[in-house]
Parts: structure tokens; sequence; C-alpha cells
């Protein structure tokens, strides 16, 4: 009995989150006719294929697409080596200062992003970066606060007596941190390039201040667009919408082990 | 190995070395951090003490800039219906938000913690919509929401409900908000069920053996042994809630009549569309300071009611760590 009310609630609820997603991606399928019926019709009787190549050519999604991945790529690889350079330094050595510019690095997490955003927005004028893919990328060269504090929860997790062994042997800290640390990393440093993939891959706002030119907009951006444009099509919108969905659901599938386990052991659970 | 090590010691040269070694060993953590030290100072601190003095300045992007005092603060204050009508907003937005958030997502997590088969897939189902971009949800949302043609609406009208035109309607534009939000926060689901599998067993047993029953034991154990979790999950969702900009933007754009005209947005046009710099900064740390505020409140309060595990600790987190690599 017990059981069954619990079968019921998960299935009823998981049809209460599928739902929305289901509907968008047969929208997307649907012809012209079908779109604004009411009751809606759920499976179009023409599955239109072809929606998707006509939706991804009305504006110049190729190029969004390429600027997108710049920006992710480039990014991602950023976070993964500045915040292990970070982490491995606060884990692994005993300086002037350490606790309380750790402190300052968890206090920055508190930091509403609105606050900075002016000055930063002004300080990239000044570099000539607005318009440019650069405000999206460089900052990310220098660690971000949360997954440095992820990654060294992990590097602190590891045996000192490895890093000592190695001392031995004649190894210095960098060969230690590349040959011994970042071997023993790779789960969490799959769950940072996850996230760090896709906070860049959906990030809407960073795009919308920094960019105005359309052959630097991102994926989200080029989304964006299709609200309040004339003789754009709901199958279009929800075509583009499931297209740019894809790759971070992709990851989602592959990576949700590490997301579930890396949410048990960054030691944000209290 | 050992014998070539003591050997080199001995040697003066060695000797120099070694102390050249050591102080460069002194400087090597401050070159491992330097990336986050530069990163910090650039990106920032300099710009948060800058946004503090652009506060008191009138700075238009292009043009003169004046040194006007506390202006900008007493505009805001006085003279800015804006200001407050984006403050209640936003306001009223966390009043419903938060406290919902909380519960969905425990709820959920809570029903994932049964012993069921297939969690793994019901577990992706809840989660699925946080990994798609608010662009994306802000697309599907609009749809389901149309008053003509909106899923919502049909299941209204199957219920026999003549349902309204969600977005255009001030008084549901923002209940329409607050569900959209609470529809992407899977990762909330998920801090309360790590939390959740970090409660160890034989508390439930004890309590079963006093007889306690199922209400009982999910106030007296599951709620206190969470309450951290609960703690991080509260300050995260009164942030987000004062930071909501993306729905809003593309779902409503603030409207109708303003009813979803949130804080961030008044601070996102008066600066980009008015290009108000100074003026927007000023209304930054206004945000920043209630933020603060609330959070300060908030962790104070936390020590009457958030419940430390202390020394049991270490053993249930081994445990939560082996059930989930075993799980997956």
């Amino acid at each position: 009995m017990k059981k069954i009310v619990a079968y019921t609630l998960l299935i009823g609820f998981s049809l209460l989150f599928i739902a929305p997603l289901f509907w968008a991606v047969t929208t997307a399928l649907k012809s012209p006719q079908e779109l604004y019926l009411f009751p809606p019709k759920w499976i179009p009787s023409v599955w239109k294929f072809s929606n998707f190549a006509e939706a991804w050519n009305i504006q110049p999604f190729n190029l969004f697409l390429k600027n997108t991945l710049l920006v992710t790529v480039l990014s991602t690889l950023g976070q993964l080596i500045s915040c292990t350079l970070v982490a491995y330094g606060f884990a692994r050595f005993q300086f002037k200062g350490r606790d309380f510019l750790f402190l300052v690095v968890l206090a920055t997490m508190m930091i509403p992003w609105e606050v900075t955003m002016i000055p930063q927005y002004m300080e990239f004028n000044y570099l000539g970066w607005i318009n440019t893919l650069k405000p999206l990328i460089i900052p990310s060269w220098f660690g971000s606060a949360y997954y440095i504090f992820l990654l060294r929860q992990f590097i602190m997790t590891l045996p000192r007596e490895l890093d000592e062994a190695a001392t031995i042997d004649g190894a210095s800290k960098m060969t230690i941190l590349l040959r011994i640390i970042v071997p023993l990393m790779g789960p969490s440093l799959i769950l940072v390039s996850v996230f760090q993939f896709m906070s860049c891959w959906n990030d809407y706002l960073g795009p919308l201040i920094f960019l105005n030119d359309q052959t630097k907009y991102t994926l989200t951006l080029g989304l964006s667009q299709f609200k309040g444009m004339y003789g754009v099509d709901m199958q279009s919108i929800m075509a583009i919408t499931c297209l740019i969905s894809i790759p971070p659901l992709a990851i989602f599938f592959f990576a949700q082990r590490y997301i579930v386990g890396g949410i048990a052991t960054t030691g944000i659970k209290g | 190995m050992a014998q070539t090590y003591l050997q080199n010691t001995s040697e003066p040269t060695a000797t120099l070395k070694a102390l050249k070694k050591r102080r460069w060993g002194g400087l090597a953590p401050y070159l491992f951090i330097f990336p986050w030290i530069f990163g910090f100072v650039f990106f920032t601190l300099g710009p948060l003490l800058f946004s503090l003095v652009i506060s008191f300045f009138d700075w238009p992007i292009v043009g003169k800039v004046t040194f006007i005092g506390l202006d900008n603060y007493v505009e805001m204050f006085s003279n800015d219906p804006l200001f407050w009508k984006s403050l209640f907003v936003t306001l009223k937005f966390a009043a419903l938000f938060v406290p919902l958030n909380i519960i969905v997502a425990l709820g959920l997590a809570m029903l994932l913690n049964q012993r069921v088969k297939g969690s793994a897939i019901f577990r992706t189902a809840f989660y699925l919509p946080s990994v798609i971009s608010g662009v994306a949800l802000a697309m599907i949302w609009s749809w389901v929401y149309s008053g003509d043609y909106g899923i919502l609406n049909y299941f209204l009208s199957v219920l026999g409900i003549q349902g309204p035109d969600w977005l255009n309607d001030t008084n549901w534009s923002l209940v329409a908000m607050v569900v959209a939000s609470l529809w992407g926060q899977g990762s909330m689901m998920l801090i309360f069920l790590a939390g959740l599998k970090g409660i160890p067993k034989d508390l439930y047993e004890s309590a079963s053996i006093d007889g306690a029953g199922k209400i009982r034991k999910f106030l007296s154990v599951t709620i206190p042994m969470i309450t951290p979790t609960i703690l991080f999950n509260l300050i995260t969702s009164i942030i987000a809630a004062f930071q909501q900009l993306t729905l809003a933007l593309l779902l409503t754009g603030g409207g109708p009549m303003k009813s979803t005209y949130f804080y961030a947005m008044y601070m996102y046009e008066n600066a980009f569309k008015y290009f108000k710099m100074g003026y927007s900064a000023a209304n930054a740390w206004f945000m920043f300071l209630i933020v603060l505020t609330l959070t300060f409140l908030v962790f104070k309060s936390s020590e009457a009611w958030v419940f430390y595990e202390g020394e049991m600790k270490k053993q249930p987190q081994k445990k939560l760590k082996a059930s989930t690599r075993g799980r997956s």
C-alpha cells in the first residue's frame, strides 16, 4: 500500500516535470496548422523533422554555435586549470594568511553578481572587451570560489602520505600536483567541468550585457531574439529550444552520478 | 636513494640550494593561489569598491561625471515610485518562492529517498528542467501559460475551470513566475536528498522502538537532522529570489502593470537602458544590504533551530559516500 502511494506520487510528479518538455519536443515537430489548436494536440499528425533545419537557418545559428562552443570550452578549461592550482594551494600548504584568504574565497560566494556588474562592465569597456567574447572567457581563468571550495574539499580527503612519499623521492610540489593529486581528482574535475559547461552554455545575462553585435551572439541570445520577431512560428522557437538543450541534457545523462555524488562530497550539505 | 640525499646535503652548494628552495618554498603557496588573488582583485574586490564609489556620483556611461554625495540614495527612497514598486514585487516573490521552494524540494527529495525501483529515472525526471537554459525554460513557459492555447488552461478546462491569461493578468503573473521558478530548482532537491541519505538508519530504528509514528519520526528525527541543509537552502533561495531576472525579462518584461517588475530588473534597466550607472550602483548596494541583513538574521536565528551532529558527523558522511558510490 505504502509502495503504491509512493509510486503514484513519483510518477505523477515526474509527468508534471516532463510534460512541458515533451510538449516542447512535439511542438517542434508540428506543422503550422496544428500549432494553435485547442485542445492542444500532443502528437503531431505529420512529423516535420524539416522544422529543425528551417529554424536553424532563420538566424545564423551556426555562427552562434561556434561562439558558444568557443566560450564554453575555453572557460571550462580555464576553470579546471586555475581552480585546481588554487585548491591545491589552499589544501596542501601552510602559509601566512591562509585561513583568512580562504574565508575571503567563501565570502565572495555571497556577493550578488549585480553589485559588481556595473563596474565590471565599465572595466571591460575600458579594456575594449565589450562586444567581444573576452568578458565571458577571461574571468574564468582566475578561478571561481565555488569550484575552488569544491576541489579543496576533495584534495583534503586525499592522504598526505602520498605527498610525503613523493617528496622523499625528490618530486617538486608541481610534480606532486600533476602526477599524484590530479590523477586522483578525476570525479571532482568532471563535476567542475559539467557545472561550468552547463552554466556557460545556459548563460543569458552575461552575453546579453556584454555583446551587441549579432555576429558575436551565443545560442541563448540567438534564441531570445525570436521573442518579438514577427513571422517566427512557435514550432521554430521550440525547435531551437530543443536543439540547444541537447548538449546539456547529454552531458547530464552521462555525468549524473558525478553530480549526485559530488553534491554529497562537497560538504555543502552541512 | 636515501644515501645520495644525505650526501648532497652535506655539500655547501647543496645547502645553499636547499636554502634557496626553502625561500621559494615559502612563496610557492602564493604562486599556486595567485590566479585567485588576481581574479579577486580585478574582478571582485576592485569592482566592489568601485561600485560603492560610483554610487555617490552622477555617472552616465558617456559624458560628465559629477560627485553628488548621497543624492542617488535620497532620490531612490524619496522620489522614485519604481524603486518601491520593484522592491515590493521582489519581497512578495521571495515570500512565496522561498518557503515553497524548500517545501517542494524537500518533498521531492523525501519521495526519492523511498526504496523504490527506478529511482534514478525519477531523479532524472525531477532534475531535468534545471539542466536546460533559463531562456529555453522561459520559451516553454510562455507557451504553457498562454491564455488561448496553453496546456495549463487546457488541463483546467478538462476540470471545467476557465483559466486566466496567466502572464497578462496582474493577479496571476507573479504566481506564474513563482511556479516557473520552482520548476527549475532540481539542484536544491538533490542537496536535500544528500542530506536525507546522511541520516543514520539506527536513529529511525530507535525511534520506532520508542513507539514513534511516522509524523513523530519526521518531526523528531528527519527535520532536526537536516536542519543544516535547510539552512543552506534557505540562504541560497533568498539570494536566488533577489536575483531573479532572466525569467522576468523574457516572460513578461516586468508587466503587466509592473506586477513582475523585479528589483534586479529595475537595476538592470537603470544601468543598461537609461545608462544611469551611478544610480544603478546605489540600487545594487541597497539590494546587497537587504540580502546581507536577511542572511544575517537567518544565521542568527539558526543558532536556535539548526542542529549540528557534532561528533556523530564523520560516521554518517562516510556511509553516505559509500552508498552513493554503490548506487551509481
